[in-house]
């Protein structure tokens, strides 16, 4: 690993320091506790009866043989959770238990609580459903051209969600440009395959109280969504997350199994577990949006975007989960790596009888970014301007705004480019290395957090609360949930420099809704930008006081202490040395209990149109890849053997765990360039297992070099920016591209399969376009164009650049 | 049907009373509450719930305890020597070659079944060798680094870690 610092470092005792993760040895030793580990006397377990039907009217269910067996605690249906909710405030589209129709196979009908899982298992199997088939929909096109009824009845039929936003006059602009370039692409749907199966244990306080831990990475929105399942009052419901076996997404809303074992605790009195088979987890899914895409972009003859029309058909599964944000998020972050002066983006969201798709690592943008960055080097190829020196002609600058009102601070792009295509001699191999080889290059943005909460709200996103015992022990607490990325790790390094106090010194409480303030969750890489900022509000507030005391005992101005690392000096080197936790002492005698909380809300930066929500961020982190392949003409097989990839992270504030999202991130990324889809035969899921949903093995991991760029941005925690997302962007188109370089097929849909090379590689041997993809839209008409100002910065950033 | 079960554990000698269907990943986790092996899909597809039998590297969800009588049996938990963590629990922790930490257990056993039969082994046969374990969150690649640490400091080599940050051994 090589730390690149754009920006001059600073002095610090531990930001920046390579250190053990503090649930490093609880994991590896076999302490931790997941929630499939936890046990409570009296436990009894629950089982849901799925859907084997796709899409189906239920006509009447029968539990009268199942609670008649032996060991059977309880039998539920949705008569016994009735209520409608989702995770989204225009999503509310779900039932725990389906009363009037089930819309994917998988869909839960009934629960069941038993002696053991067993028992369980074999009283789903009394349970008599009958149903009656409705027309299932289980395509995009079938979606939106099949007759029947919709998947969910309402206004606006199968395609529920639709927007048509445009920033500047797209047609003129192309009307004008000296070239026009259009493309179609398809990206299939993948499932996130955390080695955790969901899991969860429900208690029932007779007082009126339930306890549900349970494996998500948000607390607080399981909270929020249970309260309203089981009609309680939010203060009733306590929901811990104990250390989460792995998320990327998939653990983000309340799902069937946990509010059916919520309820069958508060109804048997019994704590009750409910953990899910790995063939569940693939029906519960949440994952990827299979997109299609189509781009067209025009160019001045010198190689300058003058503009850029998208539009995205997006398959959402049965249900909304994220699906507005995710729809969104499929047109929102094309502006952010190259300046479009003209941008128009067209999406629907259309519902099909297969399992809800939601939010997976990088939410929405690996499709449009994996159908740019084709597009951009198609079209570099086709102007005859190399590759690189077209992309350096149109990337954004720091500190500008996009045409879409997004705001950009810190941006290491340039450097991020300039170190990945150096390391891997890029321009002396591209174009040159022999038939069978090939490099690629892309580059991608992402999020340092939503700036806006799933729920319309003005409070903050993330609150910390900082707690010093005389002991010098150092108490935080935060409702952020660590599910492998590091974040406690994060908060344990930020609060020490920040305090002065040693990073042994500090002990996390996290992810407990009862007793841990407000945190919104691990999703869209929120959780360095906003909880490090809260706990750095509330650790200046301790330091302050602190130094204030120690000032007032000692006669010394505040301004002479230097407080680092867990002591206390004079700036000249003379006078007594305190350690902290004797510091402590004197300003808990002096001012009682040594408390203080910070909390991080993000500027107002939506821009002033409908659906401006969806995209705005504190701050955008970059990165650039370069992939080495080689493919095998006879066989098709695509081997990536090679890949470099600089990260602009703001600040690494503990680079072994930075290095260590970035290694994941290309890794998930050529399971999702390669391999990894979630389809469906007959409203089944053709791989629901993990041997043959294929993921990437020790002997699919490529040579990875990774280059760390510090840009320090302005508003992140001692500079910091995200990077368990933004990393895996670039890679998958970069693999198409170097697959391109290497045989000279394009292939326009994901995963890049053997089958898909050699049916390209035909193609071109027929005479027809060397490719492998989608070429048609389906009919469909978008609703009428939101016609959007510039921003007021436009024309002066404009006249700036030219 | 319960059958009575006599198993050695981590040393540990264990008689129990078990439903014969139940594995030995059931039984571990279930009965013995030794909760470190994890279940990924318990179809012998991912190599979470790998523990040890005489040394060697098996699949405790595909295997029923009532064989297992005779033999050794090492769990995560095991591979502690007392209170010290073993060379390759320390190296995956420091190097963060546990992110969620699930599939750990079955890499830790897996490796230490490596490195007892090949104290200096070289990348290749690392990654053959955890070819049969699934890791969702690291890319392998500081767990392939952290065999490495660990290897090097059971020869007695100390090990810098890269050009930023030295962990002390």
């Amino acid at each position: 690993m090589i730390v690149v610092d754009a920006a001059g470092t600073s002095d610090f005792s531990i930001i920046g320091r390579s250190v053990p993760k503090p649930d490093g040895l609880p994991k590896t030793t076999g302490q931790a506790r997941y929630a499939d580990d936890l046990k409570l006397p009296r436990m009894a377990f629950c089982r849901l009866l799925r859907s084997t039907r796709p899409h189906a009217r239920i006509r009447s269910i029968h539990t009268a043989d199942a609670e008649a067996m032996p060991g059977v605690h309880a039998v539920i249906t949705g008569r016994d959770l009735p209520v409608i909710y989702g995770v989204l405030p225009v999503g509310q589209d779900e039932q725990a238990l389906c009363s009037d129709k089930v819309r994917f196979v998988g869909d839960a009908v009934a629960a069941v609580a038993a002696v053991d899982e067993d028992t369980a298992e074999r009283a789903l199997d009394l349970i008599r459903v009958e149903y009656e088939d409705l027309p299932s929909y289980m395509s995009i096109e079938d979606s939106l051209s099949k007759p029947g009824e919709p998947v969910h009845v309402g206004k606006y039929g199968n395609s529920h969600r639709a927007a048509a936003l445009q920033f500047g006059d797209v047609d003129a602009a192309l009307e004008a440009s000296d070239h026009v370039f259009e493309d179609t692409y398809f990206f299939q749907g993948n499932t996130h395959l955390p080695l955790e199966q969901h899991a969860c244990l429900a208690q029932w306080d007779p007082a009126g109280k339930l306890t549900l831990w349970t494996s998500t990475q948000s607390p607080h929105y399981v909270h929020k969504e249970l309260a309203k399942a089981l009609e309680l009052r939010e203060d009733q419901v306590r929901v811990i997350a104990p250390p989460v076996g792995g998320g990327f997404g998939g653990k983000l809303e309340l799902f069937q199994h946990e509010a059916a074992a919520a309820k069958l605790a508060m109804m048997t009195g019994r704590p009750i577990k409910a953990a899910l088979t790995r063939e569940e987890v693939f029906y519960c899914h949440r994952g990827r949006h299979p997109v299609l895409m189509w781009v067209k972009t025009g160019w001045s003859k010198d190689g300058r975007i003058t503009a850029m029309d998208f539009k995205s058909y997006v398959d959402g599964g049965a249900y909304m989960s994220y699906g507005a944000a995710s729809l969104y998020y499929t047109g929102a972050l094309q502006t952010v790596c190259d300046r479009i002066p003209a941008y128009r983006w067209q999406g629907v969201r259309v519902l099909t009888n297969k399992p809800p798709c939601g939010p997976k690592r990088g939410h929405g943008t690996p499709q449009p970014r994996f159908a740019l960055e084709c597009h951009f080097d198609a079209v570099a190829e086709r102007l005859g301007i190399p590759v690189l020196e077209l992309r350096r002609r149109n990337f954004v600058k720091p500190f500008s705004k996009t045409i879409n009102h997004l705001r950009i601070t810190s941006c290491g792009l340039e450097e991020c480019v300039e170190i990945v295509t150096r390391e891997a001699g890029f321009v002396q191999k591209h174009g040159k290395l022999p038939f069978g080889k090939g490099i690629g290059f892309a580059v991608g943005a992402y999020l340092c957090g939503a700036g806006l909460p799933l729920y319309w709200n003005d409070m903050p996103h993330s609150s910390v609360d900082l707690r010093l015992d005389r002991s010098g022990l150092v108490s935080v607490s935060c409702g952020q949930i660590d599910i492998g990325q590091g974040s406690d790790a994060m908060l344990m390094s930020v609060v020490a420099e920040a305090l002065g106090a040693r990073r042994e010194q500090v002990r996390l409480i996290s992810a407990d809704t009862d007793t841990t303030p407000i945190d919104l969750g691990s999703y869209s890489s929120r959780v360095t930008f906003m909880a490090g900022n809260a706990a750095i509000e509330a650790a200046r507030r301790l330091r302050e006081v602190l130094l204030v005391a120690a000032s007032e005992e000692l006669d010394v101005p505040v301004e002479e202490f230097l407080l680092a690392d867990g002591r206390l000096r004079r700036r000249d080197g003379t006078g007594v040395e305190l350690s902290f936790a004797e510091l402590v002492k004197l300003a808990e005698t002096r001012n009682g209990a040594l408390v203080a909380s910070g909390s991080y809300k993000p500027p107002k930066l939506a821009g002033p149109y409908k659906g401006s929500g969806v995209g705005p961020s504190p701050a955008y982190s970059f990165t650039a890849s370069i992939v080495e392949v080689d493919v095998d003409p006879e066989t098709g097989w695509v081997t990536v053997e090679r890949v470099w990839i600089a990260h602009d992270v703001g600040r690494a504030i503990n680079p072994v765990l930075v290095e260590g999202q970035v290694e994941g991130s290309v890794y998930m990324a050529l399971g999702e360039a390669l391999m990894e889809e979630q389809v469906f035969r007959r409203g089944l899921h053709k791989v629901p297992s993990m041997l043959e949903y294929k993921s990437p093995t020790t002997l699919e991991t490529p040579e990875m070099r990774t280059f760390l760029v510090e840009t320090v941005d302005p508003e992140g925690p001692f500079g910091a920016k995200e990077v368990g997302q933004g990393p895996l962007l670039p890679v998958i188109p970069a693999v198409a591209n170097a697959v391109y370089d290497a045989i000279g097929v394009r292939i326009h849909e994901t995963p890049i399969t053997p089958d898909k090379v050699l049916k390209a590689l035909a193609a071109r041997a027929e005479g027809k376009p060397a490719r492998y993809g989608p070429t048609s839209l389906p009919e469909y008409t978008f609703p009428r164009l939101l016609v959007v100002e510039q921003p007021a910065e436009w024309a002066s950033q404009e006249a700036h650049a030219s | 049907m319960k059958i009575p079960l006599k198993l050695r554990v981590n040393g540990d000698e264990h008689e129990l009373v078990a439903p014969v269907q139940k594995t030995l990943l059931e039984v571990l986790r279930e009965e013995l509450d030794l909760t470190g092996t994890k279940h990924g899909c318990e179809l012998g597809e991912c190599g979470a719930c790998a523990v040890l039998v005489d040394g060697q590297p098996v699949l405790s969800c595909l295997t029923l305890p009532v064989e297992l009588q005779d033999s050794e049996i090492t769990t995560v938990e095991g591979l502690l020597d007392g209170a010290r963590p073993h060379p390759l629990q320390d190296a995956f922790a420091e190097l963060g070659a546990a992110q969620c930490g699930y599939c750990t257990p079955g890499f830790l056993v897996t490796a230490k079944a490596l490195l007892d039969q090949d104290p200096e082994p070289s990348r290749e046969r690392i990654v053959d060798a955890l070819s049969g374990n699934i890791c969702r969150c690291t890319g392998y690649v500081k767990i392939f680094e952290a065999v490495e640490l660990a290897a090097a400091r059971m020869r007695g080599e100390g090990r810098r870690l890269g050009p930023r940050e030295e962990i002390p051994a």
